[in-house]
């Protein structure tokens, strides 16, 4: 009798249905594909010049500089440096304004006191409930400029930097990083209509913007006439990622190289565009720190080893999700 | 008394007592001459021959001389009032030009400059209120665009086809629509939220960075066409006082001869041509001294003023722009410099601030030396005064920003006044700057005004007089020839 209803609802309905299921998966599928390896560094355009020495630094000084960071289990979490905080009461956090998605202020907030939100500002409340021990715990955010994000984290104008800050070698020597929390990696953006299909011999011909110092350029010199074909022009370089889509919706070129996450972002400011294909490099973004505040870094590394359970994924959803698909969670995490 | 026969057989062919000029050089009187002389002469001689031998028949003869010396003398004095009205007319065009044409052109070159660098300044501020831009704001950013706009048709009217100007202000008019273009995306997606709008105001910056390159081109190059109708208009006119030196020489000699001769010490005619040829030479001197010295003086006093004040402007406004500029791109734009240790991430728009800082504070001490008058001096006093007032601020502002205080140094920017805000210390510095501009202007127009009118007449004058003054000689010379007959 099951089996007949089964048999009957296939040849009707259902095979419309099971389809439709296919046709589902395979969209999951190819919206997971580009999302899975899709992401980087993000802020600025001149961040990716730190990057971009690092990149080239890591081979030569460190393996994987994602996997450096103290595991929380290896002493003591609550230290002077987490005390002094609990004591002021606040955190106080670098943070950046103008990743739209991770780290952004609306220009056309009406409360007074500027408004941030994204990503990264959602890890950010969660680090100091975490540590304060309170629900909508105070933080002191503070809006520093790329270049700031280093010497302010030395001078101890914050107690870190949650900035779309790739972990890289060069920064190493510098402060601390928690373990990763965002993998991202360079990806071609473009037009839906374009028929580039990802960093490959589609972008044959085509006008290629990235961003002055950024690792897309490095990447594109080096793999100009191999990976992809030697007609593409990459002569469009700007002093920011975010001017690419200026050019691009302009029509002055075809297709963008940055990281995914930050391409992520420019597709959240126009509908018109998409990623196209996979990432082809691997950089992750981590929680920067002082050197040397041990406790605060094991700490904070415990906080993310809840936070990416469930709250990760919900923040991811809320910002991310929309134009980088579903994604496939958390990086994975390996202590030194 | 000798010579009254041959004297009265020159007469016959021309009417000595009123044209004794013409006999010399008119033909008929001459065959008659020679005739008498040598009856038989070469068959075939020049024309410049025959004169010469012409010529030099008639100075064997005291009526000849004196014909000779009145076609001279009528010949010098009229030489000498139309060197005098041909140099006066280049002289007085020039200086017409530097009041009527090269100035206005010029300052509507430097308005150009300003209107564009205004319009920017005001885009970005425009841009850093948001959704709360005033009307205010963008009232004066589409002033500036069509203050740009109208100035250039007028600029493109005056300009020589063909000429590198007019390829400047082509290239102008079609970059303005372009930059429009961009500001307005970039407000459009602003009041959407996305960052994108900081990066095409970027982008429509620097657009306009190129468009300001142009601008002070064309600025540059009018300027130097009204530098080179001061140096037409100024220069003394060294053939004209040569000429009337000469004229009024030749006078004095031949009245000299005929008191020699006659004993008489005045002729009539010959003192009314003296008079005449000196009131020429002294009004040439004494016009051309007082005119020059008024251009100079609007030259020296108005015009490097008007300049330097409008340097001083424009590196304010450009000043301004980037202090703006650097809240709207938050540390997008940066350039490293130094290597190692010393290496150092500036971020671009506030190095360009520091530059035209520095630039407005060199352009307002040129300024303040170059100011003549107590009332030219106040608002370029008033104008350091709040330069130095918005470098505190800004120094704050910076402070703020760069401890991660935004909001903060937002309201030092674009604030309310009581926020104490730089941008109060820069419309300021603009106010001053614009009445002192206003000032010098209206020295330059009451200076070189006064120049053109020292001019007035002189060209007109000079003609006449001369026209007299060689009536007179002849006149005097034909006094004397009548005495022959």
């Amino acid at each position: 009798m099951n089996a007949r209803r089964l048999r009957t609802s296939l040849r009707g309905w259902g095979g419309v249905g099971a389809m439709a299921v296919v046709c589902a998966l395979a969209a999951v599928f190819a919206l997971l594909l580009p999302v899975s390896q899709s992401r980087e560094d993000g802020g600025t355009g001149a961040d990716g010049q730190g990057v971009a020495q690092g990149s080239q630094a890591k081979a030569e000084k460190c393996p994987d500089p994602q996997n450096q960071s103290l595991s929380p289990d290896s002493g003591p979490q609550d230290g002077v440096n987490v005390q002094r905080i609990k004591e002021k009461g606040f955190l106080t956090v670098g943070v950046d304004q103008n990743s739209y998605r991770f780290g952004y202020r609306d220009p056309n907030s009406t409360s007074k006191k500027a408004q941030l939100e994204g990503f990264d500002i959602d890890l950010v409340h969660a680090i100091a409930d975490e540590i304060l021990g309170e629900k909508d715990a105070e933080v002191h955010f503070q809006a520093i400029p790329t270049s700031e994000r280093i010497p302010a984290i030395q001078r101890g104008d914050v107690d870190m930097v949650v900035r779309t800050m790739t972990i890289n070698c060069d920064r190493l020597e510098l402060v601390a990083f928690s373990s990763p929390y965002f993998e991202t990696g360079q990806q071609v953006l473009a037009p839906k209509k374009s028929d580039i299909k990802g960093y490959d011999e589609t972008l044959a011909g085509q006008r290629i913007c990235s961003a002055s110092g950024s690792i897309a350029l490095d990447k594109l010199k080096a793999d100009l006439g191999s990976v992809i074909p030697k007609s593409a022009d990459i002569s469009t370089v700007v002093p920011n990622q975010l001017d690419c889509l200026v050019r691009l919706q302009l029509g002055e070129v075809d297709a963008v190289v940055t990281d995914g996450a930050l391409a992520a972002s420019q597709a959240a400011q126009d509908p018109t565009v998409e990623l196209k294909g996979e990432p082809f490099t691997d950089e992750y973004y981590g929680v920067a720190m002082k050197k040397g505040a041990t406790d605060l870094i094991r700490r904070v590394n415990q906080i993310l080893v809840d936070y990416r359970k469930a709250d990760w994924q919900k923040s991811y959803d809320t910002w991310l999700a929309g134009t980088l698909g579903k994604g496939d969670g958390p990086p994975p995490v390996q202590y030194k | 008394m000798t010579y009254q026969q041959k004297g009265g057989a020159a007469p016959p062919g021309a009417p000595a007592p009123t044209m004794p000029a013409v006999p010399p050089q008119a033909p008929p009187p001459g065959p008659q001459v020679r005739s008498a002389v040598p009856d038989t002469g070469p068959p075939r001689r020049t024309a410049w021959a025959e004169g010469v031998d012409q010529l030099r028949a008639a100075a064997t003869t005291e009526p000849g001389r004196l014909r000779i010396i009145g076609a001279v003398l009528a010949l010098l004095v009229v030489a000498f009032g139309a060197v005098t009205a041909w140099e006066m007319t280049d002289r007085s065009a020039a200086a017409d030009d530097v009041l009527h044409s090269s100035q206005p052109l010029s300052a509507d070159a430097a308005e150009i400059y300003r209107s564009l660098a205004d319009a920017n300044t005001a885009a970005s501020s425009g841009f850093l209120a948001g959704g709360q831009e005033t009307k205010a704001s963008r009232d004066l950013y589409e002033k500036d665009i069509n203050n740009a706009a109208e100035k250039l048709v007028t600029a493109a009217a005056n300009s020589e086809p063909g000429s590198a100007s007019e390829k400047t202000i082509t290239k102008l008019n079609r970059m303005l629509p372009e930059y429009k273009g961009l500001v307005e995306r970039a407000r459009a997606n602003n009041r959407q939220g996305f960052p994108l709008g900081g990066a095409y105001l970027r982008y429509a910056n620097s657009k306009m960075q190129v468009m300001l390159e142009d601008a002070e081109h064309l600025y540059t190059v009018e300027n130097q066409r009204l530098r080179a109708d001061y140096d037409d208009a100024t220069p003394y006119p060294w053939i004209a006082i040569g000429a009337g030196v000469l004229a009024i020489g030749g006078l004095a000699w031949a009245q000299h001869r005929n008191y020699r001769r006659t004993n008489r010490v005045l002729n009539h005619g010959l003192v009314a041509a003296t008079a005449a040829s000196t009131v020429v030479l002294l009004w040439l001197v004494v016009g051309h001294s007082v005119a020059r010295s008024g251009l100079n003086d609007s030259y020296d006093n108005a015009v490097r003023s008007l300049n330097t004040l409008n340097d001083a402007r424009i590196a304010s406004l450009k000043a301004r722009g980037n202090e703006n500029l650097t809240l709207v791109a938050r540390g997008a734009e940066t350039r490293t410099e130094g290597t190692g240790a010393n290496k150092k991430t500036l971020d671009v728009f506030d190095e360009d601030y520091e530059t035209q800082m520095k630039a407005l504070t060199t352009k307002l001490a040129a300024a303040e030396g170059l100011a003549d008058d107590s009332a030219g001096m106040k608002p370029v006093k008033a104008a350091t005064a709040n330069m130095k007032v918005w470098k505190e601020r800004h120094k704050e502002a910076r402070t703020q920003d760069n401890l991660g205080n935004y909001q903060g140094a937002l309201d030092r920017v674009i604030g309310s006044n009581d926020k104490k805000p730089t941008g109060e210390c820069f419309e300021n510095v603009d106010t001053a700057l614009a009445t002192a501009i206003k000032h010098e202007e209206t020295e330059f127009k009451q200076a070189a005004g006064d120049g053109r009118g020292a001019m007035n007449g002189l060209v007109v004058g000079a003609a006449v007089l001369a026209v007299l003054a060689a009536a007179g000689a002849v006149l005097g010379i034909g006094r004397r020839l009548s005495e022959y007959r």
